[in-house]
């Protein structure tokens, strides 16, 4: 096995023992990223020798003994998250050349650590999304067949830790954008908690739907990454001022009498692939002589959630980007006028999803229409949460598929924005009710694409979602 | 199609986006599907629902209002597109160009 291989708690092993220097590992690491990206095309700015020296940072820190569990190990960051001093274009022209003077919270806490940074991954154009083909800075492949695509809009950090160009990934989640590339990609792919962690220094979205959190190799991993990024943050004042849980406690308790929930309404879904239904049948079964009791529920909602989700995302989006001018940062473009300034910056700026999404934001919310569609919107999002606070109250926890079909081809649903909206109709609605979300790498299809589970918890309640999906997980 | 070219224009003009006539043309038949889709929430019975804007129940979370240390001024300068004697450079608010 190559060090790059590796997962976290691997590596950690490895670290502390003596076996291999961060260094070493970083460099493996860096080596695939050469031998690799040309195809991928998941990174869109590698740090070399930054990484370098910060391996040897942390290689200091591992010998005196003041290692922390994310010391020394190398990951990748979702280029629409600040990092201070490394490029940070959120896959859009219009940042291009900008350098963040910051690191976001949740990136700051691994960095303080000795975290390695190795660069940062292409994704949908501040995560505008499910394929990765929105990227001003060309599509990501899927490293199990270069034709697909790696799922978006956090296809590069799904794609470099599948293929092993880095350890792990710490990406973005607005409404399926870390789960959906991850089950494409056959990597863990885990959606926190609404307020679990800070989005201080995250290119904001939606800004009452974005998350953050990792794409891993396992679950545990996933939970470790967590229990290090997780918490209350000055910065951010929708995070919870609870205390985090040690989610690797209780990873290993077995599962006998957790209760599970089937929402038939996931599975009568017109256009369900059916290798990927009998894969999670195959799971649930799994889950079954693991003692838990399954059950079928219903979430009546659940139809309405892309409607829902698409209103709502472009609304928030429309008013987040109005950042982005040209005026203070980022590339600006010469006009005749302030006005000819804007218009031109954001025209050569923005791909065109960005500007379809402002153009329908900015529409939804205009005199006469925003009781129409915004408001109508976050009503039936009351309805769609509901759905899950009743749900909850009979089942610990949920299990679906990811995504209802395996990573399609590149081009295949480019030229149809709402048949790209309608990849997110599995991961959308725990997004729209806040509650956290796992996917799990549960096999591959006959054509040998990964297909990923999703397990979906209620509100805070991470934990359980780790233990049932490190006896899910089938890595390779 | 629900939203016309001249809508598109007008939008387009609100978000401060220029486009051309075969993006206004795209836009317009694109947003025009997805508008049409989101004629499904009309079935929904939303009496008496109220709207959802956040899902933390926190509320009024406050901090101390107090100065922090923020020695990146020379970092936040480097990112400005045109710099003038240590200040940026923008073209003026109320200079309107008069079309011809």
């Amino acid at each position: 096995m190559q060090l790059n291989e590796l997962t976290i708690k691997e590596a950690q092993e490895g670290l502390r023992s003596k076996k291999f220097t961060s260094v070493e590992l970083t460099k493996v690491c860096l080596d695939r990223i050469k031998a690799r990206n040309k195809d991928v095309n998941a990174f869109i700015t590698v740090c070399e020798e930054s990484a370098l020296e910060e391996a040897r940072v942390a290689d200091g820190l591992l010998s005196s003994g003041q290692d922390s569990p994310l010391t020394g190990i190398p990951f990748s960051v979702k280029d629409a998250i600040c990092t201070a001093g490394v490029r940070s274009t959120g896959s859009a022209k219009i940042l291009d050349n900008y350098t963040p003077p910051y690191d976001a919270t949740v990136i700051g806490k691994i960095r303080k650590q000795g975290g390695v940074l190795v660069g940062k991954n292409n994704c949908d154009a501040f995560g505008h999304g499910a394929s990765n083909e929105n990227s001003m800075y060309g599509p990501v492949s899927n490293p199990h067949d270069l034709s697909k695509v790696a799922g978006g809009s956090s296809g590069g950090s799904a794609a470099a830790v599948a293929d092993n160009m880095c350890i792990y990934s710490i990406a973005e989640d607005t409404g399926g954008s870390i789960r959906q590339p991850a089950s494409f990609c056959g990597a863990s792919g885990f959606r926190p908690s609404y307020g679990r962690n800070s989005r201080f220094g995250i290119m904001p979205m939606a800004s009452s739907l974005d998350t953050v959190g990792p794409i891993t190799k396992t679950t545990y991993d996933a939970a470790l990454v967590m229990s290090q990024i997780a918490g209350q943050d000055i910065l951010d004042g929708t995070t919870l001022h609870d205390s985090v849980p040690n989610y690797l406690e209780k990873i290993n308790e077995d599962l006998s009498g957790l209760r599970v929930g089937i929402p038939k309404e996931y599975f009568e879904l017109e256009g369900l692939d059916s290798e990927v239904k009998e894969i999670t049948a195959k799971q649930i079964d799994k889950l079954k002589e693991l003692g838990c009791k399954v059950e079928e529920v219903s979430l009546p909602h659940t139809k309405y959630a892309i409607a829902v989700y698409y209103i709502l995302v472009p609304c928030e989006d429309s008013s987040n980007l109005g950042r982005l001018d040209g005026i203070r940062y980022g590339v600006r473009q010469k006009g005749k006028d302030l006005y000819d300034l804007y218009a031109g910056s954001r025209a050569t700026g923005f791909p065109e999803e960005v500007k379809r999404r402002i153009l329908i934001g900015t529409y939804a919310l205009s005199a006469g229409y925003y009781d129409a569609y915004y408001k109508k919107a976050q009503t039936v999002r009351t309805l769609i949460k509901r759905d899950f606070d009743e749900v909850f109250k009979k089942v610990d926890l949920l299990i679906t598929p990811t995504s209802p079909f395996p990573a399609f081809g590149v081009g295949e649903k480019k030229d149809d924005p709402l048949a790209l909206y309608m990849a997110d109709v599995m991961v959308s609605p725990a997004a729209i009710a806040g509650v956290p979300a796992l996917s799990v790498p549960s096999g591959k299809n006959s054509a040998g694409l990964p297909v990923g589970v999703q397990i979906i918890g209620s509100r805070y309640g991470e934990e359980k979602i780790f233990r049932v999906g490190s006896k899910l997980e089938i890595i390779n | 199609m629900s939203l016309s070219i001249e809508e598109v224009k007008k939008i387009a003009q609100l978000s401060r986006i220029k486009l051309t006539s075969e993006e206004e043309q795209r836009h317009a038949v694109t947003i025009s599907a997805v508008l049409d889709y989101m004629k499904i929430l009309n079935e929904v019975d939303i009496n008496g629902v109220d709207p959802t804007f956040q899902v933390t129940g926190l509320e009024d979370v406050i901090r101390v209002d107090e100065s922090r240390d923020c020695n990146i001024i020379k970092e936040l300068m480097a990112q400005m597109p045109e710099i003038e004697s240590n200040e940026l450079v923008v073209p003026g608010v109320f200079a309107e160009v008069i079309e011809e």
